[in-house]
């Protein structure tokens, strides 16, 4: 088992990249070469960033499980993956196959005309959530401000024990 | 040969994996790392189903698995971004010790 964080995180993007294999697998390569962009190219590099940024020393290795989170985690999401599972198994009729088994592959000509033709609206609102998420990930990380700057007594930084509450009833109490 | 029934068992065993990162871990960027498998998950049952309908049928599928890794992005900009601004006041990124979300 992994114990650093950042080495979770190097495998996750390994797993990413695996996805995009079998999307590529499956005769979707616009798909895979999409999603080796998004996950490896950038969601990859924000969650190093991210660990860089949040994870004091102590706190880089991840802390064992108890035997209680552990033995419900394992057992809901074994449930879970057992029930598709079975599912699955009892689900006849998924024979044919498109791509590396010999069926026609994704043509990238006709998901653009798709997207710029019929589905040009969900294309434009997918734009459009992209910019508000990047407008309000700027917002969410600006850094935060004093609130006693105002009042001529200088602010002292909290100590790193303490933290929202007591800042706020500081500002509170100015 | 690969079938859709392959992608369909890797699709339910990511789904598996990411349930289970999910519901344990108290690091927040390990729960969103989860998340996000659980999404891929998603995903890769998309795409096994428009190639089980031939992909100048299923192409639709192609066009609602780029919606959701566009959705997937804003998200995880989102999160790191909101995980950063509790580490800020919290100085930890546990779950178990995020701020009291009240005005």
């Amino acid at each position: 088992m992994l114990r650093r964080l950042v080495h979770c995180a190097l495998c996750w993007t390994l797993s990413m990249a695996g996805v995009a294999g079998l999307y590529i697998l499956a005769g979707a390569e616009f798909l895979g070469l999409a999603q080796l962009i998004v996950y490896v190219g950038a969601v990859a590099i924000l969650i190093v960033f991210a660990i860089l940024l949040t994870q004091r020393r102590e706190l880089l290795s991840i802390e064992r499980l108890t035997a209680g989170s552990w033995v419900t985690g394992v057992a809901v999401a074994g449930l879970v993956a057992g029930c598709l599972w079975i599912g699955l198994a009892y689900t006849r009729g998924l024979g044919g196959a498109g791509g590396a088994s010999g069926g026609p592959a994704l043509e990238t000509r006709e998901l653009g005309e798709l997207l710029m033709g019929r589905y040009v609206v969900a294309f434009e609102v997918a734009g459009l959530v992209l910019t508000v998420a990047l407008i309000g990930a700027v917002i969410l990380a600006l850094p935060f401000e004093q609130p006693r700057e105002a009042s001529g007594r200088r602010a002292d930084r909290p100590a790193a024990g303490e933290g929202w509450d007591a800042r706020r009833q500081g500002g509170q109490g100015a | 040969m690969i079938t859709a029934h392959h992608y369909l068992a890797v699709a339910a065993m990511l789904f598996g994996i990411g349930l289970a990162g999910a519901l344990t871990r108290r690091n927040s960027i390990l729960v969103l790392m989860s998340i996000e498998l659980m999404l891929n998950a998603a995903n890769l049952n998309l795409v096994a189903f428009g190639r089980q309908a031939g992909w100048e049928q299923g192409s639709q599928a192609a066009l609602w698995v780029m919606c959701a890794i566009a959705i997937a992005a804003a998200e995880s900009g989102v999160g790191l971004a909101l995980i950063l601004a509790i580490y800020r006041h919290r100085r930890s990124a546990h779950l178990d010790e995020s701020p009291p979300l009240k005005g």
